[in-house]
């Protein structure tokens, strides 16, 4: 059921090509206008690359949250899965997965070509793409946690931010320093550990969480 | 196959309906009835398991989900019509080879829909993709929540049909309808909200 799950959701994505591509839009274009803003100088680009990324990884991923659980709970498709004798945490483990797959990888995969345009050096680019791809999985499964608790209401997206940007903040500041000690050459295996380590308390907790909350979205 | 005991609902400070009992056998078929916002959807969704703010018990004597239809039918728009029945199968642990699920089709009249999106059709039609499934897979235990709105005469002849042939086949259905169901089988009533 999990894979039967992701891959729907996948192909629903693959239908509609926005879903997947306004993220990645906003995120490039954020990253984008930033070295135009701020002016050419290395030091600063630099400087401000950790968190600039960071930021909009993050901003880039909670405007894709609000559409996560939506369709499925405006047609009708979470009733006939509570139905059906499928576990509902796994169903949304599914949906957090192919998300992730959907929004968090291409940002990661992308990661490379932004950091270089902040002149950011090869120790510093890997950096980039290790946090991303510890702390994006991170923040799916947080953002599916607000979005399950939002979708029975008709404008929930400011409300999801307002919930969830708090629990984004120590990925965001482990993320941003994860950056920082590798641009300097530094090592960053207690920064990483502490990534993974948040990584897998969320895997744990955010679905069961998650499921709970659309749990009580449905039964209004 | 069913057997609620004592229930009652509340939604809004407003009693839905109070002990109620509802047995439903093997070959029943049980039309619930009542005027609009009396809970009959809502008492549905309990049997279900869908909605789960009630008192009472709900005992279902089947070790298998009934095959549930809502108000919202399920149906995803950006997937094709096979894609839509393949996965609500798959919700049920079933698989549908091609045949049986041109069979489906054909039989509420979607026959040669199978690719196309949902989303291109019309309401009536996405009410038509989640009735097909009642023409394929095996659930014993039918809940139908207005089945009949948005279908046109024939359709509503040709469920009536199919409803005679599944509790004769010993299934049993547990419908809501303002309609009054013109059935070979007897039909069971059940009124909610008169109080």
């Amino acid at each position: 059921m999990l894979f039967a799950t992701i891959k729907r959701s996948l192909l629903v994505t693959y239908r509609q090509p926005s879903e997947l591509l306004n993220p990645l839009f906003f995120f490039v274009l954020v990253l984008a206008l930033f070295p135009l803003g701020v002016g050419p100088s290395e030091q600063m680009l630099q400087l401000i690359a950790p968190g600039v990324i960071w930021v909009a990884a993050l901003l880039a991923t909670l405007l894709s949250m609000e559409s996560l659980f939506r369709t499925d709970f405006d047609d009708g498709s979470f009733d006939q899965i509570l139905v059906s004798p499928n576990s509902l945490i796994l169903v949304t483990s599914g949906k957090i997965i192919a998300h992730w797959l959907s929004t968090g990888l291409p940002l990661v995969l992308i990661s490379p070509i932004l950091g270089l345009m902040f002149s950011v050096n090869e120790a510093g680019i890997i950096g980039i793409v290790i946090s991303l791809a510890l702390g994006t999985p991170v923040l799916s499964l947080l953002g599916a946690v607000g979005a399950s608790l939002t979708v029975g209401l008709q404008k929930g997206g400011v409300l999801i931010a307002l919930l969830i940007m708090p629990l984004y903040v120590p990925v965001l500041i482990l993320g941003t320093a994860l950056i920082d000690t590798a641009q300097l050459g530094g090592n960053y295996d207690g920064h990483m550990l502490w990534m993974a380590a948040l990584l897998a308390l969320t895997t744990g907790i955010a679905p069961i969480a998650a499921a709970g909350g659309l749990k009580v979205s449905l039964s209004r | 196959m069913l057997t609620a005991c004592n229930l009652t609902c509340e939604r809004d400070q407003r009693v839905l309906f109070e002990n109620l009992n509802i047995d439903v056998a093997s070959g029943d078929i049980v039309q619930i009835e009542g005027p609009n916002g009396s809970g009959k959807s809502t008492l549905l969704k309990i049997l279900c398991g869908i909605y789960d703010e009630y008192e009472g018990t709900v005992d279902w004597q089947i070790d298998e989900a009934p095959l549930y239809l809502g108000h919202r039918p399920g149906v995803t728009d950006s997937l094709s019509v096979a894609e839509n029945l393949s996965w609500l199968a798959g919700l049920h642990g079933q698989s549908l080879s091609q045949s049986q699920l041109a069979n489906m089709l054909s039989a509420v009249g979607l026959a040669g829909y199978e690719l196309v999106a949902a989303g291109n059709l019309s309401e009536g039609q996405r009410k038509r993709i989640s009735l097909a499934r009642y023409y394929g897979f095996n659930n014993r235990v039918w809940v139908m929540d207005e089945p009949f709105s948005a279908i046109d005469t024939s359709g509503v002849a040709a469920l009536e049909v199919r409803l005679t042939q599944h509790v004769q086949a010993g299934g049993s259905v547990i419908l809501t309808s303002h309609q009054p169901l013109e059935l070979e089988v007897p039909v069971r009533r059940l009124l909610v909200g008169t109080t």
